[in-house]
C-alpha cells in the first residue's frame, strides 16, 4: 500500500519537476537515485556491502562518452554500450568477489575498483584528470534533439523508470525472496538446497548493470565523464544516500538521493561544512535512524494499522 | 638502472613503508582484537598531524594562549589526545553497535571520517600547510654515499620501527597482551575470570587510535599537513592489512614495510602503476590466500 | 512662434529621454551585468587566485562606479575544487539560471577548457586569467574565450631561453599530470630543443602531490642539467622545498620553476627561493599605478597581488568599459569591442586581444632576490629583462586556432 502511494508520488514529482526546478539538477538527482537503487539491491536485499560500485558508475560514463563522441553512436546506443560494459565488468568482479564473505568481499570490491580507477586515470582515451569532455547530447531516435533541456529530462526520467522497474521486479520476485533469505541466514538457505553463490552473483551483476546505466546516462546529461565518478568517495556517497533514505526499502534510495543531493546543492556555498553535515547525518543515521526516512515511514504506517 | 638509483628509491620506499606499517598495525590491532574496521583510522592520522600543527603554530592565534607545543612534546601529547577521542568514540558510539551487523561499525567510522575531514577543510588548505616545527637537532642531511637523505626521515624510520616492534612484543609476549587476546577470543569466559573486558576493549581502540595519531605527528614535518592526507592513505592501509592478514600484528608490520618497498621500486621501473600495484597484490592474496600471508582464518 | 518651437523641443527632448532608457534597458540582458568568478577557493591554487580574485573583481566593480548605464553590476563566485566536472556544472547552472554574462578567473586548465567549451556553446564570454594551457587559444580556441594573463608558450620563452643560454642543455621534467602540466612540458620542451638542448626524461606526478622525493631522485639520476617543474602553486612550492631537503641543487642540478607566483616565493621564503628565475606578466611595483593599487589590494586581502589576481581586476574593468562603450552586454558585440580596444591600465600597457582570444602583452623575466637584497616583506623580485609580446605569444600567422587559420 505504501509502495503504491510512494510510486504515484514519485511519478507525479518526476513528471512535473522540470517546471519547478533546474532540469539539469533534477537529472543529476535521478542518476544518483538510480545508482543508489542499484546499490541498495546488493546491500539492502542481498546483504552484500560493495565498496567499489563507483567503478561501474564512472566506468560506464567513459565508455558511453567515448562511443558517442568518437564513434558517433546515438545517445541511446551509447548508453546501452556503457551499460553493456558494466554488465561484463560486473560479471568479472562478481565472480572474483563472491568467493569471499563479509568484510573481505567489501575489500575485494574496493581493490578491483581501485584498479579501474587507475585505468581511468592512465588510459589515453579517458583524458586522465581532465576527464572525457565534449560528449554530444545527440538526437534520440534520429529526430529528438537532446540539447533541449525538456526533451533530455524526459528521456532521463524514462531511463530512470526503466532502471527502477528492473530493480523493483528483481526485489518482488521469487529470486528476490531467496536473496533476502540468504541475507538473513546464509547457511540455512544453503542447507535448503539453494545455490547461494549463484544468487549472490546474479544480484551483483544486476546491481552493477543498473549502476552502469545510471553512470552512462549522467555522462550524456553533463556531456562529461569525470574521474571523480570512479573514485571510491563516490561509492561512499551512494552508501550515505541509501542509508539516509532507507536500507532495504524500495523507495529509500530515491528519497535518500534527493535528500543528500538537494542538501549538498543548497549548502554548496558553505564549502566544507557540507561534508561535516553529511558526516553527522551519517553518524546519526547509523546510531539511531537505521531504518532511514522511508523505513521510518513504513514503520509508522504499519503501526497505524494496529 | 644503477644500483644507486635502486637503493635510493628503496630507502624512500622504506620511508613510506614504515608509515604503512604503523597505520596498518593500529588497524590490525583494532580489527584483530575487536573485529571492528576502523574507517576513521586515516582521519585520526590526519588529526594527529593537525594537533601537532595547531599546537605549534596556532595556539596563540586561535586561543590566545602563548604556548608553543614543540615536536617532542607533541610526540607524547598528541597520541594521548587522539587516544582520548578514541575512548569517546568507542564508549559512546561504537559500543552500541556491537550487537548489530559489522558494517554499521564501518559506516559509523566512515561518517566520523567525513566530519573530521570537513571540519579541517574549512580552516586549512586542502593541498597542505607546512609544519614548521621540525626540531633543529634533526634538521640537515646525512650523506649516505648513494644519496643525501634528510636526517629527519631517517629518524622517522627508526622511531617507527621501534614503535612497531614494541607494540608487537607487548601484544604477543606480555601478560597484559595475552589477557587482551583472551578477552577477544572469549569475552564471557575472560570476564568470568574477573577481567574487565569492556574496559580492555575501550583501551585497545584508544591505543589503535593513538598509534594513528602518533604516525600523524611523525608525518607532519615530512609532508605538509592536509585535511585529506588520511583519505587516500586509508585505502592503501586497508590493502596492507588484508595482505598481511587481518588478525596478525606481525603480518601488518612486515606487509607494510614490504609493500612500501615494492611501491618504491615500482616507481623506478613503471611509475604510473606505483599506487595500484598494492591493489593488484591484494586481489591476488584475497583469491588465493584469503586469510592473508600471515593470518589465521577466522 | 518660438514659444511653440521651444515647447515642441521640450516635448521632443522629454519624449526622447523617456525612450532612451528603454532601449538601453533592453540592451542589457536581465537588466544587469553579472560577472562570475570561478576559482580554486580551497586547494592547490587558492593563494594565487581564489578569494583574492573575488576581491580584485569587487575592487574593479567599485572603481568602475558600481553600475553601468544606471543598471547594477553583480558579482557571483564559487569554488571549482580543481574538478572540471564541478567547474562545468557550476558554470552551466550560472548561465542557465543565474543570468551570468561573463566568467573570469578559471585557474586550472582542465576546468578552464571545459568551461570555455561550455561557454562557447552557450555564447558567454570567458576571460581566463588563471589557467595556462595554450589549448585555450590554439586547438580548442573559442570565439568568446579570452586568455588574458599568461600561457604555457610565453613562460618557457622567458625562462627556458635564459636557462639554456646559461648552460642548461639537458632537461628532465616533473610534470603535473593534467592539461596544464602536459601543455607546459610540451611547450618548454619545444623551446629547449629549438635552442639546441634536449629533453632526457619526464615523470608525471598527480596534481596536488605532497611528496616529490621519489620524482626528484629520478630527476637526479637522469643526469639532466635542469629539472623543469611543469607544475604550479603548492606543487611547485613542495617540489622546491623538498629539492632543498635532498640537496639536489647543491649536488649540481638547477631547478626551473616554469610557473611561479609571488605567493609561492613568499611561502617558500627567500632562503630557499633565492636565485630562482621565472617568467611573469606583472610585478606589483612595476609602475606607480600598480604600486598604489597593490597596496589597496594588500589592505583588503592580506597579501600582495599575484599576476592573475591583478589580471582579474584588469579584465573585469576592461569588460565593463566595453559594455559601457557599446551600450550592451550582448556577447558578440562586446567581444568585438574587446578585440578593437588597446588595453592600458595598471596591469598592462598596449595590450591587444587577438582573434584567437590571446591577450598579447609584454612579459618579464624575473629573479628572486637574495635575503639581503629584500627591503620589505613583499620586496621579493628583481626584473631581469622584458620579453616583447610578439616573442612571448604565438603569432596569428602560426596559430592553430581554426577561427584564424
Amino acid at each position: 500500500m505504501t509502495n503504491r502511494i510512494l510510486f504515484i508520488l514519485m511519478l507525479v514529482a518526476g513528471l512535473t519537476a522540470p517546471f519547478f526546478a533546474y532540469p539539469v539538477f533534477v537529472m543529476d538527482l535521478l542518476c544518483f537515485a538510480l545508482f543508489a537503487c542499484a546499490f541498495n539491491l546488493l546491500l539492502g536485499y542481498a546483504g552484500l556491502l560493495s565498496f567499489g560500485h563507483a567503478a561501474f558508475f564512472g566506468g560506464a560514463a567513459y565508455i558511453t562518452g567515448y562511443v558517442t563522441k568518437e564513434w558517433g553512436f546515438s545517445p541511446l546506443l551509447g548508453i546501452l554500450a556503457g551499460t553493456g560494459f558494466t554488465l561484463v565488468l560486473g560479471s568479472i568482479f562478481g565472480f572474483l568477489a563472491i568467493r569471499r564473505q563479509g568484510i573481505y568481499f567489501a575489500m575485494v570490491t574496493l581493490a578491483l575498483a581501485q584498479i579501474i580507477y587507475f585505468l581511468a586515470l592512465q588510459m589515453p582515451f579517458t583524458g586522465g584528470e581532465n576527464g572525457l569532455q565534449g560528449i554530444p547530447r545527440g538526437e534520440l531516435f534520429g529526430f529528438i534533439d537532446l540539447n533541449n533541456s525538456l526533451a533530455m529530462y524526459y528521456f532521463v526520467f524514462a531511463i530512470f523508470l526503466i532502471g527502477f522497474g528492473i530493480i523493483y521486479r528483481t526485489i518482488y520476485s521469487p529470486f528476490g525472496v531467496v536473496l533476502e533469505a540468504i541475507r538473513e541466514n546464509e547457511s540455512r538457505a544453503l542447507s535448503l538446497g539453494y545455490d547461494v553463490d549463484r544468487f549472490k552473483l546474479l544480484a551483483f551483476i544486476i546491481s552493477a548493470t543498473v549502476a552502469g546505466l545510471a553512470g552512462a546516462t549522467k555522462a550524456i546529461v553533463f556531456q562529461f565523464a569525470a574521474l571523480t565518478n570512479a573514485h571510491w568517495q563516490t561509492s561512499g556517497e551512494v552508501i550515505l544516500m541509501t542509508l539516509v533514505g532507507g536500507l532495504g526499502t524500495v523507495f529509500g534510495p530515491v528519497v535518500g538521493a534527493i535528500t543528500v543531493g538537494a542538501l549538498s546543492h543548497e549548502l554548496s556555498s558553505f564549502g566544507s561544512w557540507v561534508q561535516v553535515i553529511l558526516g553527522t547525518i551519517f553518524v546519526v543515521c547509523v546510531m539511531v535512524f537505521r531504518r532511514g526516512i522511508v523505513g521510518e515511514i513504513q514503520r509508522l504506517a504499519t503501526r497505524k494499522k494496529d | 638502472m644503477s644500483i644507486q638509483v635502486i637503493l635510493a628509491q628503496a630507502l624512500l620506499g622504506l620511508n613510506v613503508g614504515v608509515f604503512y606499517a604503523m597505520l596498518s598495525l593500529g588497524l590490525a590491532v583494532i580489527f584483530g582484537l575487536l573485529n571492528i574496521i576502523n574507517f576513521a583510522h586515516g582521519a585520526m592520522y590526519m588529526l594527529g598531524a593537525f594537533l601537532a600543527l595547531i599546537g605549534y603554530s596556532f595556539l596563540e592565534q586561535w586561543f590566545g594562549v602563548s604556548v608553543q607545543i614543540g615536536f617532542w612534546a607533541s610526540l607524547v601529547l598528541v597520541p594521548l589526545l587522539v587516544g582520548l577521542l578514541g575512548v569517546l568514540i568507542e564508549r559512546f558510539l561504537l559500543r552500541r553497535l556491537y550487537e548489530l551487523d559489522h558494517i554499521y561499525g564501518l559506516l559509523l567510522t566512515f561518517g566520523i571520517t567525513l566530519i573530521l575531514q570537513g571540519l579541517f577543510s574549512n580552516y586549512f588548505n586542502v593541498s597542505g600547510t607546512p609544519y614548521p616545527g621540525q626540531p633543529e637537532s634533526l634538521s640537515g642531511v646525512m650523506n649516505l654515499g648513494f644519496m643525501y637523505f634528510p636526517t629527519y626521515r631517517l629518524f622517522a624510520i627508526v622511531f617507527s620501527l621501534v614503535v612497531c616492534f614494541a607494540t608487537w612484543f607487548f601484544i604477543e609476549h606480555t601478560k597484559l597482551g595475552s589477557r587482551l587476546r583472551a578477552g577477544v577470543e572469549n569475552p564471557d569466559l575472560t570476564q568470568a575470570f574477573g577481567l574487565n573486558v569492556p574496559l580492555m576493549i575501550t583501551l585497545t581502540f584508544a591505543f589503535g587510535a593513538g598509534l594513528a595519531g602518533l604516525a600523524g605527528v611523525l608525518a607532519a614535518p615530512m609532508y605538509s599537513v592536509s585535511p585529506l592526507m588520511g583519505a587516500d592513505l586509508i585505502i592503501v592501509v586497508f590493502a596492507v592489512v588484508v595482505i598481511g592478514g587481518m588478525g596478525s600484528i606481525m603480518g601488518a608490520i612486515l606487509s607494510g614495510l614490504a609493500l612500501g618497498l615494492i611501491e618504491g621500486l615500482t616507481k623506478v621501473f613503471y611509475p604510473p602503476a606505483a599506487s595500484t600495484v598494492i591493489f593488484f597484490l591484494m586481489v591476488l592474496v584475497l583469491l588465493f590466500r584469503p586469510a592473508g600471508l600471515f593470518g589465521k582464518e577466522k | 512662434m518660438f514659444k511653440h518651437l521651444k515647447q515642441g523641443l521640450v516635448v521632443a527632448v522629454a519624449a526622447a529621454s523617456l525612450t532612451l532608457p528603454l532601449t538601453a534597458a533592453g540592451a542589457l540582458s536581465d537588466d544587469k551585468v553579472k560577472i562570475g568568478v570561478l576559482s580554486d577557493m580551497s586547494g592547490v591554487y587558492k593563494s594565487l587566485e581564489g578569494p583574492g580574485a573575488v576581491i580584485a573583481a569587487e575592487m574593479a566593480i567599485e572603481d568602475f562606479g558600481g553600475s553601468v548605464m544606471g543598471k547594477s553590476i553583480e558579482l557571483i563566485s564559487a569554488d571549482h575544487q580543481n574538478k572540471p566536472d564541478i567547474g562545468a556544472s557550476t558554470a552551466r547552472e550560472w548561465i542557465d539560471t543565474k543570468e551570468v554574462d561573463m566568467i573570469t578567473a578559471l585557474d586550472n586548465s582542465s576546468v578552464a577548457l571545459s568551461v570555455q567549451g561550455l561557454a562557447k556553446d552557450k555564447k558567454i564570454i570567458t576571460m581566463n586569467t588563471g589557467a595556462g594551457s595554450t589549448a585555450l587559444t590554439e586547438e580548442q580556441c573559442s570565439p568568446y574565450g579570452i586568455h588574458y594573463v599568461y600561457d604555457t608558450h610565453a613562460l618557457p620563452v622567458g625562462t627556458a631561453t635564459a636557462m639554456v643560454k646559461n648552460g642548461g642543455k639537458k632537461w628532465f621534467f616533473i610534470t603535473a599530470d593534467y592539461a596544464f602540466g602536459h601543455s607546459l612540458r610540451d611547450n618548454t620542451g619545444a623551446v629547449v630543443e629549438s635552442m639546441g638542448g634536449s629533453v632526457v626524461g619526464n615523470v608525471n606526478a598527480p596534481l596536488s602531490t605532497n611528496d616529490f622525493s621519489s620524482y626528484l631522485l629520478q630527476a637526479q639520476s637522469s643526469g639532466a642539467d635542469v629539472i623543469g617543474l611543469a607544475n604550479a602553486g603548492q606543487d611547485t612550492v613542495n617540489a622546491i622545498k623538498q629539492a632543498n631537503q635532498f640537496r639536489i641543487v647543491q649536488s649540481g642540478q638547477k631547478l626551473a620553476g616554469m610557473l611561479v607566483f609571488l605567493t609561492d616565493v613568499h611561502s617558500m621564503g627567500l632562503d630557499i627561493a633565492q636565485g630562482l628565475q621565472f617568467t611573469t606578466a606583472f610585478v606589483w611595483n612595476q609602475n606607480e599605478e600598480s604600486t598604489a593599487w597593490s597596496n589597496r589590494f594588500n589592505e583588503r586581502h592580506g597579501a600582495m597581488p599575484t599576476m592573475v589576481q591583478a589580471g582579474v581586476y584588469s579584465a573585469v574593468t576592461n569588460y565593463l568599459n566595453a559594455v559601457k562603450e557599446t551600450g550592451t552586454d550582448d556577447t558578440e558585440t562586446v567581444r568585438a569591442k574587446l578585440g578593437e580596444m588597446t588595453l592600458n591600465d595598471m596591469f598592462v600597457k598596449g595590450g591587444k586581444i587577438a582573434p584567437n582570444g590571446s591577450m598579447l602583452h609584454d612579459m618579464y623575466l624575473v629573479e628572486v632576490k637574495k635575503p639581503s637584497e629584500s627591503k620589505s616583506e613583499w620586496d621579493l623580485l628583481n626584473v631581469i629583462s622584458k620579453i616583447p609580446a610578439d616573442q612571448a605569444y604565438i603569432s596569428m600567422a602560426d596559430t592553430k586556432c581554426s577561427l584564424v587559420n
